[in-house]
């Protein structure tokens, strides 16, 4: 059971109100694929990945860049037990994308890297410490069904 | 530095390119006003987000982030990181007494370097969102992750 304290759900639950999804979501996501190329093997549908001008252009990096927000976005809401909220998408990851889970925390740095630049001085050390406990829990839950 | 499971290191030898280098040079020349404020950040947040890096300051008074040791600290990793940009061309040669200072006496776990590489890589987002762009990140990283490796180079 992940205890968190009401500094920490109240500063997850500030970030995400104020973060929007259309820029975040789709700048992490890109951040990922041009500064670790090598997860972009895990998107080979995805068209134009050649440079990383076409990557921050590309449309279908934009659409899941929002979808990996929303999965956040859902995690927030049920803070109190993301493991069993993310028991499918585990599977999802898992079974069917096959992702490696350390690419897991590549895009969570990317993500917090952006949400930075994003807040700015409001990014404070006690707010990143937040934030980065939220993304690791998050990550272990997607972890979980991983064999 | 660590095997196939390190994904800093992955893989372990990244030449840096000439645009990499003139990235590197050119954002580190734009930052360096700002320099000691980096330095406060970066290593503020590494004490505060990784606690157990505070191991190898628990003969300071004062560990919080901002504090004067803190602060002092701070400095001479930025310090530290201007003298890397300078070293660009040869890291491994230039870093051998810091090297040296960190495998020997410092005795400081290489694991290390990764978090503070990545709190710098914070700092440097959340301070200069607009010059932070995706390539500059992708030059930062991989010279971070040489330096590194360049810092452990004498460990064993």
């Amino acid at each position: 059971m992940v205890v968190w304290t009401d500094f920490e759900t109240a500063t997850i639950k500030d970030i995400f109100s104020k973060l929007d999804s259309e820029v975040v979501g789709p700048q992490a996501l890109a951040r990922c694929l041009i500064v670790y190329p090598w997860t972009q093997r895990y998107f080979a549908k995805f068209g134009n990945l050649y440079n990383a001008a076409a990557i921050m252009g590309n449309p279908m990096v934009a659409a899941h860049g929002k979808t990996v927000v929303q999965g956040l976005e859902l995690a927030v809401k049920n803070m109190d037990n993301i493991k069993a909220t993310y028991a499918d998408l585990s599977v999802l990851h898992s079974e069917k994308l096959r992702v490696d889970p350390d690419n897991f925390k590549l895009l969570a740095d990317c993500i917090t890297i952006v949400v930075a630049a994003q807040m700015g001085a409001g990014f404070t050390p006690e707010v990143q410490a937040a934030f980065q406990k939220f993304l690791a829990v998050v990550i272990s839950a997607l972890g979980k069904q991983y064999h | 530095m660590g095997g196939t499971s390190d994904h800093r290191g992955h893989p372990l030898e990244m030449s840096l390119s000439a645009k990499d280098k003139a990235l590197v040079r050119g954002f580190w020349a734009k930052i360096a006003p700002k320099a000691d404020e980096i330095g406060n950040e970066a290593f503020s947040r590494l004490l505060h987000v990784y606690p157990q890096t505070k191991t190898y300051f628990s003969h300071w008074s004062d560990l919080k982030p901002g504090s004067p040791p803190v602060r002092k600290h701070g400095l001479k990793v930025v310090g530290g990181l201007s003298f890397a940009v300078d070293k660009i061309d040869d890291l491994i040669g230039g870093m051998l007494t810091l090297s040296e200072l960190h495998a020997f006496q410092l005795r400081v776990d290489p694991a290390n370097f990764k978090l503070l590489q990545h709190c710098i890589m914070v700092v440097l987002s959340m301070l200069f969102p607009n010059d932070f762009t995706a390539e500059v990140h992708l030059a930062m990283d991989k010279f971070l992750s040489r330096l590194a490796l360049a810092l452990s180079d004498k460990y064993r």
